[in-house]
This record gives structure tokens, C-alpha cells and sequence, in this order.
């Protein structure tokens, strides 16, 4: 039984800025006569911090730009983090070179959105499968790494026979079956999924994501989990996080997250979620738009379209507090006992 | 077997059974090909071979005109060389500094685009400025100063020798900036897609992802322009052979050969340019139209599924 | 008495090189004023396909190959291309997925409900601007005289999908076909859009079409649901009916597959396979391969429509005394 107090990752005030300004000769703008270099950059995560423990799925949700495939990203190495620490286990792997990471490789894969996007178009299943394999055991033989692709073909339910197809012979829900056996084939410990269930079908959804809770449940995988579809998430997490405009609104257990969700903006969101047979119940509508994460709303993220927002929460960033035992808002008006 | 089997059933191999143009130009294209592969084993006469030239031959007309001879079908060059054997020979010479000049440009444009593209940053502008000045410069400039050096430098003697490489190079130099920006276009597309993250996630090294992952999948529009490139360096060079910059006489490409003759021209010996002129035009002709119909069928937006 | 619109047995066939395909097999529906109707399935089940042969803009291989397409009385397949424009647009306005694919992008919003206005009525552009502005506040959309003038990447993906279905308001028309109008969208966005359309319904008198892969979505929408699967519709009724009472296996399959209709965290249930390709629809019952109630008649023989409730409900299925129950929503 894996220790469930000492967290398997995690993210302390993580922060990520993209730089969109071009080159120097788009930079500089001419204002009030004088020459001026401006920097555009989208704050796609800001001050992000929370703990993923051993075997849990941690879901991230939120809607578009609201920066949970960034954070998944950055989480996975795949973009440095601007400022905080990802720390595995007990080791910061954010700044780690490629040689360092290489053990990390092992541990920590990813599973993703498009099916279509996915798979090298060129190379066939087998060749796709066996890369991590022979890259991370470099002394293994050529029958010992296609009978583990077949081991693993067999897992995810797609017909080891098929190994010497290319991608566009399979169908979407096939192609994610063998996305995640590419993600299956190091033996990973924790595994993020962007999106992994966003771009199929109903009857397919539910294949994949029971095959996911499969594989959690034979190797006792962790997920960290991004989606916007709150269906999902309600069904297969363990904790959900919510994500809005670059920072974190509200952590919380899923069950307790959908029966009581404390954050203004998480209430707005689980309202809006399409129940099937229910007469359109009243959703919470929200005014105005997203804005851009390039201008941030000062104060909370969330002022301009909440409607308990007060002088408070206009000037002050909210600052994600513990709730109970296993739950964190970032809310002046609950922290205040208000809401 | 199975790939062959699977191209036999694929939409490109229909779509090509079924356009005439696509199947006659291939088609020719490939015999003119194989003739210039041949071209020793074909021509009756060989025109290296000084020793089998007369001076009493020259200029003698195409054998079905009056004075012309059987034994040269297309007639002679001023040097009394048998025309149809020059002219296999010119093609060999033409179709080698071609594809040896779209190799050549290709490798060096599919390393800098994809480098550029893949890297990204400064690297990449660095890059692309270098093939925008590259591009900037009028490739007969560079030839004309390139070979005046080079024959200064080596003596007539020894330039005759090195010309097809040095033709290859010059024509190669200053054609890279399109492969350049081809690949690094497609690599920016490729580049996001999330097959490359997840080799990234596997932990391979950048050279491996460029080379195993994206290079493959940019391919495409590399093959459709090394149609057009290989028709586009035939003509180069005959163009600088014409000029007098390419190929000597003594080891005719077609260029050289329709200089060779075009001063007879109005003496009456028009054989001497026109035959081989036709071969450039028919030769770079069906090229085009293939890469017209490659570019056409290959198109992700004219053809999806 | 006459339906705003009837479908009666359509089908729509692909020409291809190795022959045509049967894209829409024989199927029929209707839809009255004020109504919504939803057409529901996954994606190969030829939804997409049956709204676009009602205005006959099917591309290019495709073609109506039978049935008849009745809208406000007239025969609207048989009309002349000319006479269709007439309709097209007009009478009948489509929105789409991806609102760029109504927009332009390099033309303002203002210019391009002008030309939607003129294309169809002779009045004066201050005219033309004075109706766009009204439709804009139709659906919503703050301070419209600024919009006007914006171009449409200066405006969020709702903001877009509010004004293409403010340009499809311009003609005042009788049917509003929408095709997966909010999957794009975010699902605080996507609640907003699936409100407006509903009271547009009701304040302009409009039919709407909604297709959809989204079950839940239409059941919140729409009085009547068609289900398509390979080409037919398989299942048909009332909104309520068919949510709580799912009579044909494979809509049964599709509700049960639902996260959230079961315990979280348990196995969710699972169609087996997948749509079939249309180039392979299996012989009998399409669905036969995938059904676990499936018996030798159903790999024999095509199931038609029968009604399963007083009228109201019909399903597409021989083993119907077998499908009561399997619903977990209402078990």
C-alpha cells in the first residue's frame, strides 16, 4: 500500500509566462516620440501550487486558456517554468539537464488530446512502441522489445497482429489505444493526460476511460488529468482542481467539489454542465467575457465577472487557503466566512 | 511486397493511371532518364573519343537531306561529331549536373530549414537571413564570378575537368534558400504537433526528433519542388553553358551543344542547335508538368481521408 | 396539416471510384413551427449530412439519390438552383460549428450583415445597418454599434457564434439548422448559445434543427430526438420518452455510457467496436456486430421503424420486448 501522505509530485508557486513580442524589431513601438521596447507575454500560469499523492487522480479542470494544458506541460517538462519548483518525490526536476531528467523519463509520461496528432504519420505501431523501450534500454534485444510491445498491445486492447500498421489505418478510439500504450511502455509511475477522451466519440469515450481506470488500477498508476469535461472528471477523480485565467480557484475531493463547490467561479461552471433529462435548470450566468491572459485583471482573477466581488477582491490577490481537511479556496469572501 | 501492394491500391497510384498528362510525361520523362543512363551503350559513336572524330564529317545535314550520310541520322557538328551521339551524351551530362544540383541543394536547404525550424530563435533568424541574402544575389552572378576565378585559378586545362562539379555547386549554391524555407515552413507546422512533444516526453535527444520524427513527415513538399528544382538546374545550365560558363565543348552538355551550333544557324546548319534544343525543351517540359501533377495530388487540401 | 418542414424517406449516396456510397438510407422526419427538433449521433452516422441535403448544399460527390424534401409546401429538391437560392439563406439559415466558416475574416461585422441583407431584399445599406443592428441585440451582444465596425478575430468564440446567429436572423427565417453549434465552445458559453436559440425559437416562431453528438445537450433543448446510426435513424420521439426510456440497444448503450450516469469511479458501461465505416454497414441490423441483445433475425433482416408508445416513440429494432430496463437513469 503506497504511502498516501507523502505526495508523489509537487508544484510549489509555479509560474509560466510565454514571451509572444516576436523579434526586437517588433518590439519597438514609438510612443510620445521616443523609442520604446515592449514585451508582450501571455500569463498562462500564475502562482500555481498544489501536491499530487501516490495513486490519486488529480483532475485539473477550467475552460479554454484558462492554462491547465500549460501547467500539464510544465509539470512534464515540456516548458521550463518561468519561477517555482516541480519536485518528484523528494527531487526538484525543473531545472534538471536532459542527462538528469533521463530517470525521470522512466517515471513520468503523457498521454494526449488528438489522436490524429499523436502518432508519428510515418512510422508504424511497432516502431512507434519499441522507441522508448530501446531508448531507455539500450542493451535489449530485438525479441524481448517486440514481445513487450505485444504484452502491452494485448493491455490496451489493440491486436498485437496490427504492430506493422501505420496510424491512419486505425480508428480515432484505436489510435488512443495506442497512445497510451506508447505512455504504458516504460513502466511509468505517474502519467498526465491532456484531454485524453476531448476528441471522441460517446461510445468510444467510455472504452478509453475505462481502459485508463484499468491500467491505474493494475499499476497502481497517478494520474494528473486535464479536461473541461465535467462529466469525466466527476466520474473518475479522486481530487479536482479548478482552474481559472492562470491560477488555482478551488481544490477540493470530487465528491465534495460537486456537491458544495465554494468558489464563485467553480459554482458558475458545475451550473453550466448539460445534465442528461434534466429541463435546463438555471445555470449562474456570468458577465462579460474571459479576459486575456496577457492584461490580468488586478486583485483576484475572477473580480470582473463575480458577482460578490467587493473592494477587497478588486485590489488583493486571493491566496489559496486550506478549508477543512482536504480542501483549498482561493476566495476572499469565503475565506472571509461570507459565502 | 506489402508496400508495393499498398501503393497499387493507394489514391496516388490511381489518380495517376488515370491523367493522361501525369502518365505521358512520366513516362517520358523516365525513358529520356534511362536513354542518358545508356547513352555509352546506345550511341553508335562516342564523342570523347577523339580519335574517331574526322574534320571531313563536319557539318554534315540529317541523313534524309541532301549530302546528309546514313551513318548520322541527325547529322554533324562543326567538329564533324555524330549529332544523335553528341546529343545522348549532352543529355547524360544535363540530367547528372541536374539531379547531382538538386541533391545537392537539398541537402544543404533540408539541414538548414530543419535546423532553423526546430531550433527556432536566434538560430533560426540567422538562418533565414543568410538564405534571404543568398537569395538576393542573382545566381549568374555568382557563376560568372565563380568560374572566372576558378579558370584563373586552375588554367582552361584543368577547369574543363572540374566544371560538372563546380556547375553543380554554383547552381546548388544559390538554389538552398527555397528547400530552406519549404522544410522550415513544414518543420513550424510539425514542429507543434503532438507526436514530437511525446518524443520529447520519451526523452530522445533533438537530433534523433528531427531526423527520425519531423523530417520524414516534410518530405512532401520537398519531393514536389525537386521536380520543378531538377527542370529549373537543366536550364541553368544550359544557360551558363550558353554563356560560355558551363560545360566546354569538348565534353558537351545540351547547353554547350546548342551555343556550338548556334552561329551556323543562319549559315544553313540549323540542325546543329535545333536538335538539341528540342531535347532541353521536351526534357524540362514533361518535368514540370510531372511536378504540376505531383504538386496537384499530393495537396492535403485538394485531397483529404 | 402541412409540417414546416417533411423528409420523406431521403437518401443520399457518395459517387466514388469504386461506386456509390449509401451516405443516408431511407429516412424520413418533420418538424413544425417553433419546434426543435435534435438530431443526435456520433460522428460517421451521417447527421452533418442529412442538414445539408435539406438545403441541398451536399459537396461535391455526394448527391440526393431519392425521398422527398417538403418546406412550407413546396418540393424544395426539385426546385431550380436559382429558386433554392431563394430559400437557402433566406427562409432557411444554417450555423456551423466553427463560426469562421460563416465569417470573413478580413470584412467587418457590419459589412457582412449588409451584404446578408441585400443579397436577399432590395433596401437602402442605412437600412440594412439600422435591421443588423436590431438582430445584434436580439442575440445579446453588448454595445452593437461597436461591433459593427470590429472584425471578427477582435471577438471572443461565443461573441463569433452569437453573431453568426445574429446574421442568420437577418432574413427572418422559418428554420435555423444548427450544426454542433457549441461543441467548439466552453460550457459556460455553450449554456448562454443553447438558451438564446431556445427563446429565438419561441419569439421569432422559428423550427430548429439541432445536430449533435451530445446527448445531453439536446435532451435540455429539444422536444423531439432523432438517433442516427450508419446512415438511418434508428430511434425516434419525444425527448423525454427517449432519455428516460431508451428503447432501441444502442441508444440504450449511448445514455449508459455517460459518465455521470453511474457510480464515480466504477467501470462505465461500454458500447463494444465502433460506427461502422459506410463503406462496410453490416448486412440486417447495422448495429447487430455491437448489440448484446443481438439474435439471428437481426443479422438476417433490416429492422424498420415501429412504434413503441401510443405514437409517440418508434425504435428500429426486433428484439424490442427484450429492451425495456436497461436504462440505469431510471432503473
Amino acid at each position: 500500500m503506497p504511502n498516501s501522505t507523502t505526495p508523489l509530485l509537487s508544484i510549489r508557486h509555479l509560474v509560466k509566462h510565454f514571451d509572444i513580442s516576436g523579434s526586437l524589431l517588433d518590439q519597438l513601438t514609438l510612443e510620445k516620440g521616443r523609442l520604446r521596447r515592449r514585451r508582450t507575454t501571455v500569463k498562462a500560469v500564475n502562482d500555481v501550487s498544489f501536491e499530487i499523492r501516490r495513486g490519486e487522480t488529480l483532475s485539473v479542470v477550467g475552460e479554454s486558456g484558462c492554462g491547465k494544458s500549460t501547467l500539464a506541460r510544465t509539470v512534464i517538462g515540456l516548458y521550463p517554468p518561468n519561477r517555482g519548483e516541480v519536485v518528484y518525490e523528494d527531487r526538484r526536476i525543473d531545472h534538471l539537464s536532459a542527462r538528469q531528467m533521463l530517470p525521470f523519463r522512466r517515471k513520468m509520461q503523457m498521454i494526449f488530446q488528438d489522436p490524429y496528432a499523436s502518432l508519428n504519420p510515418r512510422m508504424t505501431v511497432a516502431r512507434t512502441l519499441e522507441e522508448p523501450v530501446v531508448f531507455h534500454n539500450p542493451g535489449i534485444s530485438a525479441a524481448a522489445a517486440a514481445e513487450k510491445v505485444a504484452d502491452v498491445m494485448r493491455q490496451v486492447g489493440v491486436d498485437p497482429k496490427w504492430a506493422d500498421r501505420y496510424p491512419h489505418e486505425f480508428s480515432g478510439g484505436q489510435r488512443q489505444r495506442i497512445s497510451i500504450a506508447r505512455a504504458l511502455m516504460v513502466d511509468p509511475e505517474f502519467i498526465v493526460a491532456d484531454e485524453p477522451v476531448s476528441a471522441l466519440d460517446v461510445s468510444i469515450q467510455a472504452q478509453i476511460l475505462n481502459l485508463l481506470m484499468d491500467a491505474q488500477e493494475q499499476r497502481g498508476l497517478t494520474y494528473l488529468f486535464i479536461t473541461h469535461d465535467l462529466s469525466v472528471v466527476r466520474h473518475i477523480s479522486t481530487r479536482v482542481a479548478v482552474m481559472y485565467l492562470g491560477t488555482l480557484c478551488e481544490l477540493a475531493p470530487a465528491a465534495s467539489i460537486f456537491s458544495h463547490p465554494r468558489h464563485p467561479y467553480t459554482q458558475a461552471l458545475l451550473s453550466a454542465i448539460p445534465r442528461l433529462g434534466e429541463q435546463r435548470s438555471q445555470h449562474i450566468r456570468l458577465k462579460g467575457e474571459v479576459p486575456t491572459p496577457i492584461h490580468l485583471p488586478t486583485g483576484c482573477v475572477f473580480h470582473g465577472r463575480c458577482r460578490y466581488a467587493d473592494a477587497r477582491c478588486r485590489e488583493e490577490v486571493p491566496v489559496a487557503t486550506a478549508l477543512g481537511p482536504d480542501a483549498l479556496v482561493a476566495c476572499h469572501r469565503v475565506a472571509e466566512g461570507k459565502l | 511486397m506489402r508496400g508495393w501492394q499498398r501503393f497499387k491500391k493507394s489514391y496516388f497510384f490511381y489518380s495517376f493511371r488515370r491523367d493522361p498528362v501525369a502518365l505521358t510525361s512520366f513516362t517520358i520523362f523516365f525513358f529520356l532518364v534511362l536513354v542518358s543512363l545508356f547513352a555509352p551503350a546506345i550511341a553508335p559513336h562516342n564523342p570523347y573519343d577523339t580519335s574517331t572524330i574526322d574534320v571531313m564529317d563536319a557539318e554534315l545535314p540529317p541523313s534524309w537531306m541532301d549530302g546528309g550520310e546514313e551513318r548520322f541520322w541527325l547529322g554533324t557538328d562543326i567538329q564533324g561529331r555524330d549529332l544523335y551521339s553528341t546529343m545522348l551524351y549532352g543529355l547524360r551530362t544535363s540530367v547528372a549536373i541536374g539531379i547531382g544540383a538538386v541533391l545537392f541543394q537539398g541537402i544543404l536547404g533540408i539541414v538548414v530549414g530543419l535546423t532553423a525550424g526546430y531550433v527556432g530563435g536566434r538560430v533560426d533568424s540567422l538562418l533565414m537571413r543568410v538564405a534571404d541574402i543568398q537569395f538576393s544575389i542573382p545566381y549568374l552572378i555568382v557563376a560568372i564570378i565563380t568560374s572566372a576565378i576558378f579558370q584563373l585559378a586552375f588554367g582552361l586545362g584543368r577547369f574543363e575537368q572540374l566544371a560538372m562539379p563546380l556547375l553543380i555547386v554554383i547552381i546548388g549554391i544559390s538554389e538552398w534558400p527555397k528547400y530552406a524555407r519549404t522544410v522550415r515552413a513544414s518543420v513550424l507546422g510539425e514542429k507543434q504537433k503532438e507526436y514530437v512533444e511525446a518524443a520529447r516526453v520519451i526523452g530522445l535527444n533533438p537530433a534523433r526528433i528531427m531526423y527520425r520524427h519531423i523530417l520524414p513527415n516534410t518530405l512532401t513538399p520537398v519531393l514536389v519542388i525537386s521536380t520543378i528544382q531538377v527542370a529549373q538546374a537543366v536550364m541553368s545550365e544550359a544557360a551558363l553553358s550558353f554563356l560560355g560558363l558551363g560545360m566546354p565543348v569538348t565534353k558537351p552538355s545540351l547547353g554547350s551543344l546548342i551555343k556550338a551550333g548556334f552561329q551556323y544557324v543562319f549559315s544553313g546548319s540549323w540542325w546543329i542547335s535545333t536538335f538539341p534544343g528540342i531535347l532541353l525543351v521536351t526534357f524540362t517540359l514533361v518535368v514540370i508538368l510531372f511536378g504540376d501533377w505531383l504538386r496537384d495530388v499530393l495537396n492535403p487540401k485538394l485531397y483529404k481521408g | 396539416m402541412t409540417h414546416l418542414l417533411e423528409v420523406e424517406n431521403l437518401e443520399v449516396k457518395f459517387a466514388l471510384r469504386f461506386g456509390d456510397l449509401t451516405a443516408i438510407d431511407d429516412i424520413s422526419f418533420y418538424l413544425d413551427k417553433k419546434e426543435k427538433l435534435g438530431i443526435v449521433g456520433e460522428s460517421g452516422a451521417g447527421k452533418s449530412v442529412t442538414g445539408f441535403a435539406i438545403i441541398n448544399l451536399l459537396s461535391k460527390p455526394g448527391y440526393i439519390a431519392g425521398g422527398r424534401i417538403r418546406f412550407e409546401g413546396r418540393e424544395i429538391n426539385r426546385l431550380s438552383a436559382e429558386a433554392l437560392r431563394q430559400i437557402r439563406g433566406n427562409r432557411i439559415s444554417m450555423i456551423f460549428q466553427d463560426p469562421m466558416m460563416t465569417l470573413n475574416p478580413v470584412l467587418t461585422i457590419g459589412t457582412q450583415m449588409v451584404e446578408t441583407v441585400q443579397a436577399h431584399r432590395r433596401i437602402g445599406k442605412a437600412e440594412a445597418r439600422e435591421l443588423a443592428l436590431e438582430k445584434l441585440r436580439k442575440v445579446y451582444i453588448p454595445s452593437p454599434e461597436k461591433r459593427l465596425d470590429q472584425y471578427p478575430h477582435e471577438m471572443s468564440g461565443g461573441m463569433r457564434q452569437r453573431i453568426v446567429i445574429a446574421i442568420a436572423l437577418l432574413t427572418d427565417p422559418a428554420l435555423i439548422i444548427a450544426d454542433e453549434p457549441t461543441t467548439a465552445l466552453d460550457v459556460t458559453i455553450q449554456a448562454g448559445i443553447m438558451e438564446l436559440l431556445t427563446e429565438l425559437c419561441e419569439t421569432e416562431a422559428m423550427g430548429l434543427i439541432l445536430i449533435t453528438h451530445d446527448l445531453a445537450v439536446v435532451s435540455q433543448v429539444t422536444e423531439r430526438i432523432a438517433v442516427m446510426y450508419a446512415g438511418r435513424i434508428i430511434e425516434t420521439g419525444y425527448t423525454t420518452d427517449i432519455v428516460t426510456h431508451p428503447r432501441h440497444p444502442y441508444t440504450i448503450g449511448l445514455i449508459n455510457s455517460l459518465p455521470g450516469t453511474r457510480q464515480a469511479g466504477s467501470r462505465l458501461e461500454q458500447i463494444p467496436g465502433m460506427m461502422p465505416n459506410l463503406t462496410a454497414i453490416p448486412e440486417g441490423c447495422a448495429f447487430h456486430p455491437r448489440c448484446f441483445l443481438a439474435a439471428d433475425q437481426c443479422r438476417r433482416h433490416r429492422p424498420e421503424l415501429t412504434a413503441v408508445s401510443g405514437g409517440r416513440h418508434w425504435a428500429a429494432c426486433h428484439r424490442l420486448d427484450q429492451t425495456l430496463g436497461h436504462n440505469h437513469l431510471h432503473r
